[in-house]
């Protein structure tokens, strides 16, 4: 048989849906060959994460009739994985998992094409995310997310500040967490993105690295000065934290209770320790396997058009029960990302009493979750670091700012400041603005 | 809806955003100095806090030819980064092949190789790589690149009269042992 030939028999059931009109259909679907030609030859998809999600966003994809997929991943496979990642085997262990996953699809598939990226999406820039007609992402790293979102929306061209759609790349987004599971499409500039429904993920407890480091009020902030700072630096066991070692936890407990009487706070327990270090997200295939199912449909009803696709926002958990509900996450007029570049951003703060080591939390608080912003003021003379923790010549000579107001380092209502953080691709440049001025 | 299929078919991917916006050196310089991740033989020195286009940063290899050796290097960020790498001299002397005696480095990532999406980072740990393993096929330091091949043992004697202070050939090198 020819290779059109064996083509149209390995695809019949979506020759099915894409050649023939339906009751519910897209009032706008126009049945025709043609679609599964874009799919397979035009459609270029991105996966970013081959994980547990990621296994499964491949295959599905793969079987789906698209050919033209590109995967990312910077892990490499562990005996663990392989009760979920399917596409892994024990003689795999140790390999990268972009790779291996990739080499499994394109012999299992045939005229698959996954190309595998064995590193982080930081690696790239705005020219490789161009070339895709999808992004679909299967990661469980929100600092990830959140900084392929902002690449999306980087790359929106806007002709006399309307949106050029040809511009714009859709992200779908899928994560688990145990039993519970969300899925969701993000049309960047056009529905809601990650940055504008921060407040939904669950607030992850990151504390800034100043507060760890000089001003600790928590238990937790005990522990993480120990787990990020003192654990590095003496490194007691030569390795990195495990946190199924007891002798591991046993250490950071102790030297958490030491920095604790230091500053005599209350509340270091082992427990305690043990939760902070570990911090686990549980797997379970099956809700891998309904998200990326998820995913991957829309991706398809994206790609056809034959379909409404999901609006825009999906949650599934299975606890008890199976429970499922789709609403539409609301897109914020003033995001910091997905608003159009040319409109100003502005950030409004109490008063200008207050300190910059607050103006930090305040940053690292729910609204933002910034993890290590760097801060600096965009004076008309010259630029101010203002501060900056990941830099210990720049963090000494900074540090005397964290207790100074705002308004003692100058900033006044409509002062811009460069904020950066890892969250981003590119620095946040916002304009201050304040409720109240002290005399 | 937005309808994927026949925006792809009509035109192609828009890519009149090639031009970069919010990309001037100053923005970029501020992400790459704030997320700086060095390996612990490694520390910065800002002469200016509030210039992040000009600083330098000190290597001191715990391994290899050159261990037990300070090495400072001068970064200049000039107004075209990330789209032009940055000037790295290396401010110690230092016999080294792939380093000549005015301090000018040979380091792929600095000139022909150099990508906008590579980083401070990125260079430090090139610059750190050129420490452990010297590269004779591309030499700027002729005579050092040709003792590396010839005899790894007179050229690891060099090296260590060089940061002991002292003249290697009628070359004089300070000392900058830590
Ligand atoms: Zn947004």
């Amino acid at each position: 048989m020819s290779a059109e030939g064996i083509r149209s028999r390995q695809f019949s059931c979506l020759r099915k849906i894409l050649e023939r009109a339906g009751p519910v259909c897209h009032p706008d679907f126009e049945p025709s060959a043609e679609i599964l030609n874009f799919i397979s030859n035009d459609c270029k998809v991105l996966v970013i994460g081959a994980g547990g999600l990621g296994c499964e966003l491949l295959k599905n994809l793969g079987l789906m009739g698209f050919r033209d997929i590109h995967v990312i991943d910077m892990d490499t496979i562990d005996l663990s994985n392989l009760n979920r990642q399917f596409l892994f085997r024990r003689k795999d262990i140790g390999k990268p998992k972009a790779e291996v996953a990739a080499e499994f699809i394109n012999k299992r598939i045939s005229g698959c094409n996954v190309k595998p990226h064995f590193c982080k999406i930081q690696d790239f820039d705005e020219d490789f995310y161009r070339q895709f007609s999808i992004v679909i992402c299967g990661l469980d790293s929100i600092i990830a997310r959140r900084w392929i979102n902002a690449m999306l929306v980087s790359l929106l061209v806007y002709e006399e500040d309307i949106l050029d759609q040809t511009s714009l790349i859709p992200l779908i987004d899928g994560g688990t967490e145990g039993f519970k599971g969300n899925a969701r499409i993000i049309l960047p500039g056009m529905t809601a993105c990650i940055e504008c429904t921060l407040d939904l993920f669950p607030p992850q407890v990151t504390y800034p690295l100043c507060t760890i480091a000089s001003t600790p009020r928590l238990p937790e902030h005990c522990i993480e000065y120990v787990k990020l700072l003192q654990w590095p630096k003496e490194n007691p066991f030569e390795c990195s934290i495990d946190g199924d070692d007891p002798s591991h936890i046993g250490w950071i407990y102790e030297k958490s209770l030491e920095r604790a009487a230091c500053f005599s706070i209350r509340g270091v327990t082992y427990r305690l320790v043990q939760g902070v270090v570990k911090n686990i997200i549980p797997a379970v295939a099956s809700t891998n396997a309904v998200i990326a199912a998820t995913c991957v449909t829309e991706a398809f009803k994206l790609a056809s058009s034959c379909c409404s696709t999901l609006n825009n926002y999906m949650v599934f958990n299975n606890v008890d029960g199976v429970y499922t509900y789709t609403y539409e996450a609301e897109k914020k007029d003033d995001c910091f990302v997905c608003s159009p570049f040319f409109r100003v951003k502005y950030m409004d703060l109490p008063h200008d009493g207050m300190k910059l080591n607050e103006f930090i939390e305040f940053l690292s608080g729910l609204q933002y979750q910034m993890k290590n912003p760097g801060i600096v003021a965009a004076f008309a003379e010259r630029n101010r670091t203002l501060y900056m923790s990941g830099v210990p010549s720049i963090e000494e000579m900074t540090r005397d700012n964290l207790k100074k107001s705002l308004k003692e380092l100058n900033i006044i209502n409509g002062t811009k400041l460069i904020v950066t953080d890892v969250t981003r691709p590119t620095p946040l440049e916002i304009v201050i603005r304040f409720s109240e001025i002290n005399n | 809806m937005i309808q994927l299929f026949k925006l792809k078919k009509n035109g192609e991917t828009a890519t009149k955003g090639t031009t970069k916006r919010s990309s001037a050196a100053q923005l970029r310089i501020t992400k790459d100095i704030n997320e700086l991740n060095l390996p612990k033989t490694c520390t910065t020195k800002f002469d200016d806090p509030d210039d992040l286009l000009n600083f330098k940063i000190t290597i001191a290899p715990d391994e290899g030819f050159y261990r037990g050796g300070k090495f400072t290097f001068s970064f200049r960020v000039g107004p075209n980064y990330p789209h032009e790498p940055p000037k790295v001299k290396c401010e110690t002397p230092v016999y080294h092949p792939n380093i000549d005696l005015e301090g000018n480095v040979c380091l792929n990532i600095l000139r022909e190789d150099w990508k906008p999406v590579l980083t401070i980072n990125s260079i430090v740990y090139g610059l750190q790589y050129l420490f452990l393993e010297p590269n004779p096929e591309d030499p700027l330091n002729k005579e050092a690149a040709e003792v590396l091949q010839s005899n790894k043992r007179i050229f690891e004697q060099n090296v260590q009269k060089a940061m002991r202070g002292g003249y290697v050939g009628s070359v004089y090198f300070d000392r900058c042992l830590k």
